[in-house]
C-alpha cells in the first residue's frame, strides 16, 4: 500500500467520522466543531489532489469565516443540548434509512464505472494561483463580475434582514 | 489510485448530509448539513479535475474554478441564511424548523 493510499484512508476516516459527529451530536456547538474537523480533512484532500489555491481558500473561507460565523450565531443564541428540538424517533429512522438507500444506490451504480485513474504521485501546476488566475480572467470574467454583484446583494440582504 | 475512491468518499459525505437534513430539527444544523453536501460535490469536482489532468487534458482548471464559484455562492448563501435564522430566533426564541410551518398565519 503506497503512502498516498494511507494518507487517503486516514483523511477519509477523519472526514466521515467528523461528518457523522455533526449529525449525531446533541450539542450544536459540538456539531460545529466536528464540522471544522471535517473541513480540515477535506482541505487535506485538496492538497493531495494538487489544488493548492483551493486548499488555502477552503481553509480561509470555510473553516475560518463560515464556521466561525456559525459558531458566533450559536453562541449568540445560547443554544445547548437541553433545549435542542428532537424529532420523533420513527422520523429519524426514516431519514437514516432513506439516506442509506441513496448511498447504496449511488455506490451500486458507480461501482463498475470505468474512468481514468488518478496518479497521486504526479504533481502538476494546474491548481496554482497563476494558472487559475489566467483561466479565471480570460474564460470566466463574466461569472467573476456576476459573483461580485451577488456578494453585494447578499451583503445588502443580510444587513436589511438582520436589522431590527 | 482509482478515482472511485474519491467518488465513494463524496457519496458518503453527501449521504451523511442528506441524513442530517432529514434527521435534525435544528435549523442551524440543517444549514450545516447543506454546507457538507456542497463540500462533497466540491471534493468530487477537484478529484475529476486531477483525473483529467493526469489523463492529459489541458483545460482541467475549469473544474477548480467551478469549485471556487461554488465557494463564493456558499459564502453569500450563508450570510443571508444565518441572518434569516437570527431573525427567526428573535421572533420566536427557537430554531426549531417546525415553527416555520406556522408562517402562513
Amino acid at each position: 500500500m503506497s503512502i498516498e493510499q494511507i494518507i487517503f484512508i486516514v483523511l477519509s476516516s477523519i472526514a466521515i467520522a467528523a461528518a457523522l459527529g455533526v449529525i449525531l451530536s446533541k450539542n450544536p456547538v459540538n456539531s460545529v466543531l466536528c464540522m471544522i474537523i471535517c473541513f480540515v480533512a477535506i482541505a487535506g484532500h485538496y492538497i493531495m489532489l494538487n489544488a493548492q489555491f483551493l486548499f488555502i481558500v477552503h481553509l480561509i473561507v470555510y473553516t475560518g469565516a463560515i464556521m466561525v460565523l456559525f459558531l458566533f450565531v450559536l453562541m449568540m443564541m445560547n443554544l445547548n443540548a437541553e433545549i435542542e428540538p428532537q424529532k420523533r424517533n420513527w422520523l429519524k429512522y426514516a431519514g437514516a434509512i432513506s439516506g442509506g438507500a441513496l448511498l447504496l444506490v449511488l455506490v451500486g451504480a458507480l461501482r463498475e464505472a470505468s474512468l481514468p485513474a488518478i496518479n497521486a504521485g504526479a504533481s502538476s501546476d494546474i491548481g496554482l494561483i497563476s494558472n487559475l488566475g489566467k483561466t479565471l480572467f480570460t474564460s470566466y470574467v463574466v461569472p467573476f463580475e456576476l459573483s461580485s454583484v451577488l456578494f453585494l446583494s447578499a451583503m445588502v440582504g443580510a444587513v436589511v434582514i438582520g436589522r431590527k | 489510485m482509482p478515482v472511485q475512491y474519491y467518488i465513494f468518499l463524496s457519496i458518503a459525505l453527501f449521504c451523511i448530509g442528506i441524513m442530517g437534513v432529514l434527521m435534525r430539527r435544528n435549523a442551524i444544523i440543517i444549514f450545516m448539513c447543506i454546507e457538507l453536501m456542497l463540500n462533497a460535490v466540491n471534493l468530487l469536482l477537484v478529484a475529476f479535475s486531477k483525473m483529467w489532468v493526469d489523463a492529459g487534458r489541458t483545460d482541467a482548471a475549469s473544474a477548480q474554478l467551478f469549485v471556487f464559484f461554488v465557494m463564493v455562492v456558499a459564502a453569500a448563501e450563508v450570510s443571508v441564511g444565518l441572518a434569516i435564522i437570527v431573525m427567526m430566533y428573535r421572533n420566536t426564541h427557537s430554531v426549531d424548523i417546525n415553527i416555520l410551518s406556522r408562517l402562513k398565519n
